[in-house]
């Protein structure tokens, strides 16, 4: 299961803060619904139910949208390693 | 309830330290339309990639070099630099501008003619000129520009056999204060080559000397080293005056002033910081004006100008293929239009902007070409917007060189379309196909079959 660590804080214009070293990071509005389905949980499915409802979108360009969003998220060491592991 | 648009999710670190090599974001506006011919449209219609050429730019472009140079001096004629579009469409709206011909090989030179231009009003420059191409271009009285002494002593052999007297001028090198300095064309002024040319022809009796001729560079950002390449040459022209009692009828300045485009490594886009032709004008202009030449005998101004008069008529329309990343998490775009068709990417960090709609939300990313070939890179780093797979967008600035140093390679090269006066378009080069490659191909017989 992909979790974002808990300390992580994002405001409604997208700015996002790592109070563990300092760094900042701005998203999109998608951007922003993606990050706020992953931290409050949502299985990958439901994400995917969720934002096709809402956008003109179809499912392969989700999943690949998806899995490029949860690797940045990686990158800038906002996931949280451990939940994956337990996982 | 209808959907809203959607658009990838983007999440980007923020950084307070000096600007990358990335820099700002440049792209506010989407270019959705030519000349009020949609992009989206002429994808649809012609395939992607595909050339677009604006007549009206092309037009407006050269009236408004002609007029900055008429207005300062009485007597002006261009001619169209072959080399930087040889396409048959684009040349005759030059011609019918008035634009002579300035070519540099037998096969420009042929095609100068096949389109309808009167011999005497070709230019033929260049080092690679045939017997068989020089004896055409005396006989249809062309100015043959000489680039070296086997060239002049061909000329003199040729006036011989043919009685006749070839239109003659020298190509002429020389230091106007600019790196590089190019010196392998023609006949250097400062070591004495071009008087020793000069003096050779003019014994000879056998040529009738017309002009002077020099091209100081390519993408001149500076306009002062015209003047001092004016001078030089008009202090030849007076020169010869005096010691032969020979009028010089023309002074051909050559080409190589600047475009709108963005040479790579520049600190400032092109649109800011390249001269504009009044700059050009008003130098070279002055030069000539201020010299030793008595105002009634003022020789006629030649103008080879190619680039900048062409390059901003031409756009390169091209589709996304995807988006990925590279290992270092970079973002990278592909799109169709590769280097083999836009070999300009290697000297400049050409305009891209997206032909839809898109959001103030950019990312910094490599956009790559189709090539399976690692050098296939169209930008090594732009800020863009947020591009989706099928995408459309417009490479700006593509009218110089590309149709004409173009290759096919790996993918086949597209149609080039024209958007006439009043808005209708024309194909004016059809794209190609497997046949175009394979009919010039010959197989032996013993090659023809094999199994697997």
């Amino acid at each position: 299961m992909i979790k974002i660590k808990s300390n992580i804080a994002i405001s409604d214009t997208g700015f996002i803060f790592n109070p563990s070293n300092g760094e900042s990071f701005s998203a999109n509005p998608i951007g922003i619904e993606f990050f706020n389905l992953i931290k409050q949980g949502k299985p990958q499915d439901k994400i995917f139910e969720n934002m096709l409802e809402k956008y003109n979108t179809d499912k392969n360009t989700l999943e690949k949208d998806y899995s490029d969003f949860v690797q940045t998220l990686n990158q800038f060491q906002l996931l949280d390693q451990d939940a994956e592991k337990k996982a | 309830m209808e959907k809203q648009r959607y658009e990838r999710p983007v999440i980007k670190m923020l950084e307070s330290n000096m600007p990358n090599k990335f820099g700002l974001r440049t792209e506010y506006k989407p270019k959705t339309h030519i000349d009020n011919v949609a992009v989206k449209d002429l994808i649809n219609e012609y395939s992607s990639p595909l050339f677009v050429i604006s007549e009206k730019t092309i037009r407006s472009t050269y009236k408004n070099a002609k007029k900055s140079f008429t207005t300062r001096y009485p007597k002006v004629q261009f001619a169209w630099s072959y080399k930087t579009n040889y396409l048959s469409a684009i040349c005759n709206i030059f011609h019918q501008e008035g634009s002579w011909a300035e070519v540099v090989s037998g096969f420009e030179y042929d095609k100068a003619i096949k389109n309808g231009v009167d011999g005497k009003k070709i230019i033929f420059n260049g080092p690679d000129k045939n017997e068989k191409d020089l004896t055409k271009a005396i006989k249809n009285d062309s100015l043959i520009h000489i680039d070296h002494l086997d060239e002049l002593y061909t000329i003199i052999e040729l006036s011989e056999k043919l009685n006749k007297k070839p239109k003659v001028a020298i190509r002429v090198n020389m230091d106007t204060g600019i790196y590089p300095m190019w010196d392998r064309f023609g006949f250097n002024y400062e070591n004495g080559q071009a008087w020793d040319a000069l003096n050779k022809i003019m014994r000879s009796k056998k040529l009738e000397l017309v002009g002077l001729h020099t091209h100081i560079g390519t993408f001149m950002l500076s306009p002062q080293a015209y003047g001092t390449a004016a001078f030089k040459l008009a202090d030849l022209a007076i020169g010869i005056q005096k010691k032969y009692d020979h009028e010089i009828k023309y002074i051909d300045m050559g080409g190589g002033f600047a475009s709108k485009n963005t040479l790579k490594g520049s600190y400032l886009p092109g649109v800011d910081t390249s001269p504009s032709f009044d700059d050009f004008a008003e130098t070279i202009t002055s030069a000539l004006i201020n010299s030793d030449f008595k105002p009634d005998k003022l020789p006629l101004l030649i103008l080879e100008t190619g680039r900048a008069l062409i390059d901003d008529a031409g756009y390169l329309l091209g589709t996304v293929i995807s988006n990925k990343r590279l290992s270092d998490g970079k973002r990278t775009t592909i799109i169709d239009v590769g280097v083999n068709i836009l070999f300009t990417s290697f000297w400049y960090d050409h305009k891209v902007t997206p032909a839809q709609s898109f959001t103030q939300y950019t990312e910094d990313t490599v956009l790559y070409g189709p090539l399976c070939m690692n050098i296939d890179v169209i930008r090594e780093n732009a800020s863009l917007p947020l591009l989706n797979k099928g995408d459309h967008v417009v490479i700006h600035h593509v009218g110089a060189y590309n149709m004409t140093q173009w290759m096919q390679f790996i993918t086949l090269r597209p149609k080039v379309v024209m958007i006439d006066m009043d808005g209708k378009t024309h194909i004016i080069r059809e794209n190609e196909n497997i046949n175009s490659i394979t009919d010039f191909e010959k197989v032996p017989e013993y090659l023809k079959k094999f199994e697997l």
